[in-house]
Order: C-alpha cells, then structure tokens, then sequence
C-alpha cells in the first residue's frame, strides 16, 4: 500500500481544531489563506439533535447518565478521556501521567469548564520572583491587545476588580451566586480569602446574532447547542467557514508526521484516514500544529529524517520537556444548615459563578506558586450515582447509617444540595525532568509509535498541596461545615495524579534562545520557519490559570505573524 | 430527515458489516430501532452500537429479575408518588450489570446468598420468605459496622443494590418529580429567591450592580474603550 497524495494544496494545514486550532483557522482563513483542518475526530456540531445531550434527562439513556462509556458522565461531550482504546501511552520508572484527549471537531473545547482567565504580569515573569523555572521572552502588554479582542469575539463573563495579576478584561455581566456559592464566600473571607464573580466564556449577554444566549441550565459540559459557550466549533471553525474564509475540514484523520524537503521546509503531513485505514499525504506551504501540547510533541518527534534524527524542531532535544499540568486538590463539607431545602431552579450557568484567585504573596510562604479555588454544589439535576449512600451524613448527626425502606426517601430529600466542595487548582514548576517522549516498544492502532511519561510532583507542589487543605479546612469551619473524608496529611497531600486536570502544557516552549527553546516568541520553531504551534506548547509557564484563554490569544498572535511574514515573503 | 429517522440510520449503519446484520430480520430491526429510539440521548454511532449490543443481550435470568424487584420494593416499597416499576429500577440494573461488569458476580453471587440464607434459616427460597423473614434477613446486612474497615460479602452486596435502586429512582421521571428538582429548562436566572436567602442570612445588596440584568441580555453587548459595558 502506498501513500495517497491528495491534489488539493494548502496555504496552511491545521492540524488540530481545539481552542488553539480553532483560532489559527479563523484568523488564517479570514486572512484570504487556503486552509485545511485536520482534526483525528469526527466532525462534531452541537447544535446536531442526534449527538446532542444537552437537554436530555438522566432516565432516557439506560445508564443513567453512567460514566462507564464516557468518563465525566454519558453526557459529557467529550469523545475519549484519559484511556482510549487503540491507543495507548506508557510510563517510564512507575511514574504518573493522565493523558486526556477528546477526538472530535472541537476537541476538548466541547466539555471543558469555561473558565478564562488571563495571566497577569507576573505570570509571565515568575522566574523574576522565585528563580524558579524560566521567565517567558514576551510580557503581559505583549499578549493585553489580543486578550481583549479575544473576549469581544468569543465572550465572557466577569466583573472589574481592579486586582493587579488578575488583569479585567470586556466582560458580559456575571450572574448571580448561588446559595452554596454564598455559603463559600461568607466562610473564605472571613479568613481573607478573596472572592469575586467567576470570569466563564458563556454569553450572559448577546454579544452577535450569530450565537445566543444562556438560558441556565448548568449543562456546559454538554455542548451548548444553542453557540451560548465558547466551543471551538460553534465560534470559530464555523464562522471561519460561513465568512469569506476557504476552509476545507479533514475529520477523522490521525496526523502521523509532518514532512520535509532537502531544505529543510516543511511540506505537509502524512495523516492516516481512520476510516478506509489509507495513509495520506497533504500538502502545505505553511503547517500549523495545534494537536494539544503532548499530540503536538508527539507528531515532532515521530517527524523523524536524515536531517532531524531526533525530530522535527528538536535540536535543543527540548520537545516534550518542561511538560507540566495544574495541581489539584479537592474538599467537600457537608453543611447542616443546607439541609431538608426549599428546591428552586438553581442550574445557574455551566460553573461555578464565584471563584477566589490567588491572594497570598508567595515570599512569605513555604511553596513557590499559587493556586486558585473553585467552588461546587448546589440542586443540581439528579444523575447516576444520585443517592448512592443515601444517608452516610447520618454519621455527623449521630444518627445510625443504612438501613432500607422509604425513610431512604426522606434522606435523599434531606441532604439534597447540602454538600459543598472546593478545588483547588494551582501552578506546578516546570522541570526539564517532566517530559514525554516516543516509546520505541509500542503503536497504535494506526501504527504510530506512542508516547510514554515521565512526571513527579516536587515538595513545591506537595506543600501547595497541604496549604490547599488547611485553607479548605479553615474555610469549612467558618461557613459551618463539617469536613467530609480525611484531610491528606502526608505523602502527595491529595494531590491528584498530573494530567488530571487537563492542563497539559510546556512540551515545545517558547524563547528568545534555540538552545533553550523550541520555538520563537511567534511559536514559530526555530529549526524550521513555515511550522508553528498554536496549542499550550509553547507556554513556559501554566499560571494558576486555566490554559485556554491564553492558548487563544496567543493563537491569535501568532497567527497575526505568520500572515505579516507571509506579506514580507520571509517564509 | 427528523430525529427518528436519524436514529433510524444509524442504527442500520451501525449494524451494516456486523455479523449481527444477518440475523436481523426486518421485523427484528424496527424492534430494535424501538428500543433505541425509547434511550435517545445523543450517541455517536460507536456509542450507539455498544448500547445496541447491550440492550439486545439479557445477563440475569428471570428468576433473578423477580428477586431483584422484591428486593428493590423492600429497598423503596412503593407510595403513591411513585413504584420502582414505575422507575424502572429491574431494566436499569440489568443494564448496568452489562455495562459495567464487575457488577455482575457481586449481584449474581449476593442473590444466591439470599436464597442460600433463607433456605437456612426458613426453609424457603428468599422470594418465597415471608415479608416479616425478609426484613429479619436485610436487618443483618443493611447496617454497615462503621467499626470495621472490611465489610463482609452480604454487606457490600446490600450496599450496592440500595445505590442502585436509590439512584436508579431518583434518576426516574417519578423519582425526580418526587424529589422535586425543577431545572433542565431554559432558564432566567436571576439569583436566589428571597425568602431562601433571608433564612441563610444573605443578600446581594452589596454588590447587585454587578450582575446581569436578565431584561437586557438580548441587547448586542458594547463597550467603552476600558471595557465598561454600556449597553
């Protein structure tokens, strides 16, 4: 069988249609380039009755809502997880890494939690505070213009507070906190916890007439058919189609490698079609890998020539180091108070409508980096594993616990809503020791080598682990809470497996040095002008904030500089 | 093409290539396009075939069927507000039993001690029991020691049937209605009623012009150049 080589040429092959891939496609196409998207999933629409879950009651699936198929729950949109059959990824030295991928157009940007929040000035900086890992080569004012006008094009929630590291943006107004939300805040500041309104990418307010708006029923994670969220799809690859952009999709075609000519350009990718199982060759002036930060990584060390032995972009020997995931932690408490509820609508949007950023200056503590708090409970739609342990908060009541009859009844009634949980989600180091790489001994399904990890956690994380937990501890006690289970008192202290938080960033970083580097500050690689990189790669470091809202902005920038070098012909 | 017909397809598409294909008659296909059509909650077509497999299969016998109904109405007896047939608890635990295995020799296996139990210490098979037998029984197992880090067998098995029955319930469309959840409806959320927050002691007094004004939200949002809003 041989390689089938597609006529169609591209200005730009996409590969990858998530939050990074979604932008460069938008921005590229809407510059007059031809495009393709290569994305290893299906195409994926969610305003699509027949995949829609949004709407839909636990008793019309047979599971219940189970998460026996899908990870985060039968309704989560999100097709894969952290274990996807046919293929696999190993560890090295009985490490721990979660590796999640959602292979759909859109990619994970589908289910994901909504939460956009820009780094600050610090945070590009943080090597200037605690000499700890790198600084990034560009600064907050570099990355200020295209935050706003990502908040513009795609929307987002918020209120202005004037905090020097959470930097405000153009926000739709924020909705009002729930009861448990409440609860949170009158106990977080009373030890000086700062609380303020959540800043989610959920349309509060129409902001075009293109997309609608939240009618609140809590089920983001679903995919908002009606374009109310930011999904990569619904607000980026189908505009970019429906404008004057040429955008052609490729879905269900897995990128193996990115091809290169004696010059040492970039060609184009070699993609398996996943469904007549055929290996296909694209052709390309300019290839953009927006994969997510591993698959990116990945695909360039599999782009294996004479003249890249050890990969494409990879003469720093760099691609998969500096490999780091948010820290996370969590904490429920059962709240007395809260019990036999008066019941009400209380969906609320997708999330938590109030969050803490970090407070604490870090000088003055035992751990480097800071964390935020997220916040959850509330009278949320019943689903499979409502009710499990009916009456286990008997035990705080001194009351006997099991049992059968109808008095069950009147337990799930009792303690419904009252339970509320924080998680913390916090800044790890990067460290050249944390990394991916190809494991020589093992492919996939599609005859690609796979990836294998290596990634511990350090005493920097552990200790903003167990600060974490005090924090929750102390925070319960002033809402007058009852902590549940045991608060982690040695060891990782909670901590949860890296990955887990699907934060995945750092495995091609950006800088000003090639020996320190894998790309430029454009996320351009040094070896190899016309391929760039768009997803979380290139971060240096993750912040104690959710990815994404950067990996757009950036996206955007580096897009804008790509057309400018395509202007000047220096590609 | 509307949504039954969707589901319609994919259906056929998913059973095309299979070896299933050719024992479907049919009569056999729109049976199963039924039954599908009955858990219409937004399958991709992998998705679909699995629950299409699933769904054809029967993992317990009748007779286990029957215990696990007794067992479910001792577990939540039926009220007027709602039955565990009603909920259909028995169909949603023979799904779970295939959908995720290890449930399947923890509730087989707890069945038979049932049975085995009552054959002891009654003479009868535990359907058979007398309610007043029955409830002597569950007496034993439904009470977890919370002294003892390794609860025996009959305790864990007893535990898992009350989750499943209890969230197989409340997950019910008379369950929810019982419980009195009101949500999955589009929505003006405009934050928590009045009374609720008297009795918890808040209010947004403070900080309510911050929030969304639920009137306003289909005026095409603008900004001023600081990013005040101004519509």
């Amino acid at each position: 069988m041989q390689i089938i080589e597609q006529s169609e040429q591209y200005d730009v092959i996409i590969v990858g249609s998530g939050a990074g891939g979604g932008m460069s496609t938008k921005i590229l196409s809407e510059a007059g380039l031809k495009v393709a998207v290569v994305e290893a999933g299906p195409y994926f629409d969610p305003k699509d009755p027949v995949t829609q879950t949004q709407w839909k009651w636990p008793w019309e699936s047979p599971r219940r809502g189970a998460g026996t198929r899908r990870v985060f729950g039968g309704y989560d949109m999100a097709y894969g997880g952290w274990e996807i059959e046919g293929e696999p990824y190993n560890h090295i030295d009985g490490t721990q890494f979660s590796w999640f991928r959602s292979r759909m157009l859109g990619g994970r940007t589908n289910h994901w939690g909504r939460i956009s929040l820009r780094f600050g000035p610090r945070d590009f900086k943080v090597k200037d505070r605690d000499g700890l890992g790198e600084n990034w080569p560009i600064g907050y004012q570099d990355v200020k213009p295209y935050y706003d006008q990502v908040d513009k094009l795609i929307g987002i929630f918020g209120s202005k507070e004037g905090l020097e590291n959470e930097p405000d943006g153009f926000f739709l107004p924020p909705p009002k906190p729930r009861l448990h939300e409440l609860y949170y805040k009158r106990g977080a500041e009373k030890s000086g916890v700062t609380v303020i309104p959540s800043r989610l990418s959920i349309l509060t307010k129409r902001i075009n007439n293109q997309r609608g708006v939240c009618v609140y029923c809590g089920q983001c994670a679903r995919s908002c058919n009606l374009y109310a969220d930011f999904s990569s799809g619904s607000c980026l690859i189908f505009p970019a189609q429906n404008s004057k952009g040429q955008v052609n999709l490729y879905v269900n075609s897995m990128v193996r490698e990115v091809t290169t000519d004696q010059h040492n350009k970039a060609t184009g990718v070699i993609y398996i079609n996943k469904e007549d199982r055929k290996e296909y060759a694209l052709k390309g002036k300019v290839i953009v890998l927006a994969a997510s930060a591993c698959s990116t990584a990945r695909i360039l060390l599999n782009s294996k020539s004479e003249k890249n032995p050890n990969g494409l972009g990879n003469s720093s020997g760099l691609v998969g180091h500096y490999l780091h995931d948010s820290t996370g932690s969590d904490r429920g408490a059962f709240v007395p108070e809260m019990m036999n509820r008066k019941f009400y609508n209380e969906d609320g949007v997708g999330g938590l409508h109030l969050y803490s950023p970090w407070w604490l200056d870090n000088k003055n503590l035992d751990f480097p980096r800071g964390y935020h708090i997220e916040v959850w409970g509330g009278l949320r739609m019943p689903v499979y594993g409502t009710g499990f342990n009916p009456n286990s908060l008997n035990e705080h009541l001194g009351l006997r616990v099991g049992g059968y009859g109808n008095g069950l009844r009147e337990d799930v009634k009792r303690f419904y809503g009252s339970v509320i949980g924080m998680s913390g989600r916090g800044e790890s180091v990067a460290m050249k020791d944390n990394y991916c790489e190809i494991d020589p001994t093992t492919v996939d399904e599609y005859g690609i080598p796979v990836l294998r990890f290596h990634y511990k956690w350090s005493d920097y994380e552990r200790k903003q682990a167990k600060h974490m937990h005090d924090t929750f501890e102390e925070i319960i006690n002033n809402f007058g809470g009852i902590p549940l289970g045991v608060k982690p008192s040695s060891g990782d202290f909670g901590l949860l497996p890296p990955g887990a938080i699907i934060h995945e960033v750092g495995t091609t970083r950006m800088g000003n040095d090639p020996k320190e580097s894998v790309t430029n500050q454009y996320q351009q690689l040094h070896d190899v002008d016309n391929v760039f990189i768009t997803d979380a790669g290139p971060f240096v470091s993750q912040a104690d904030k959710n990815p994404t809202w950067t990996i757009m902005a950036l996206a955007w920038r580096s897009s804008d500089y790509l057309i400018d070098q395509l202007k000047k012909q220096n590609i | 093409m509307d949504r039954r017909e969707s589901i319609r397809s994919l259906v056929l598409g998913s059973l095309a290539g299979s070896i299933l294909f050719e024992s479907c008659t049919d009569d056999h296909t729109e049976e199963l396009v039924d039954k599908i059509w009955e858990y219409q909650y937004g399958r991709n077509p992998q998705e679909l075939e699995v629950d299409h497999q699933l769904l054809k299969e029967q993992f317990f016998e009748s007779s286990e069927i029957q215990m696990i109904t007794t067992l479910s109405e001792l577990i939540l007896p039926p009220t007027p507000q709602g039955t565990i047939q009603q909920a259909k608890v028995p169909e949603f635990i023979e799904f779970m039993a295939k959908d995720y295995p290890p449930f399947q020799l923890t509730i087989r296996g707890g069945l038979m001690w049932l049975n085995n139990y009552c054959n002891r210490a009654y003479g009868t098979n535990f359907i058979s029991s007398t309610v007043q037998h029955q409830k002597q029984l569950l007496d034993q197992i439904a009470y977890p020691d919370p002294n003892v880090k390794q609860q025996k067998f009959e305790v864990n098995f007893f535990s898992l049937m009350r989750n499943l029955v209890v969230t197989g319930y409340f997950t019910s469309q008379v369950g929810i209605k019982e419980l009195g959840y009101v949500g999955n409806i589009p929505n003006l959320w405009d934050g928590v009623p009045d009374d609720v927050l008297e009795k918890h002691g808040f209010s947004y007094d403070d900080w309510s012009d911050k929030f969304h004004d639920p009137s306003k939200s289909s005026e095409i949002a603008e900004w001023d150049e600081d990013g005040h809003l101004i519509s």
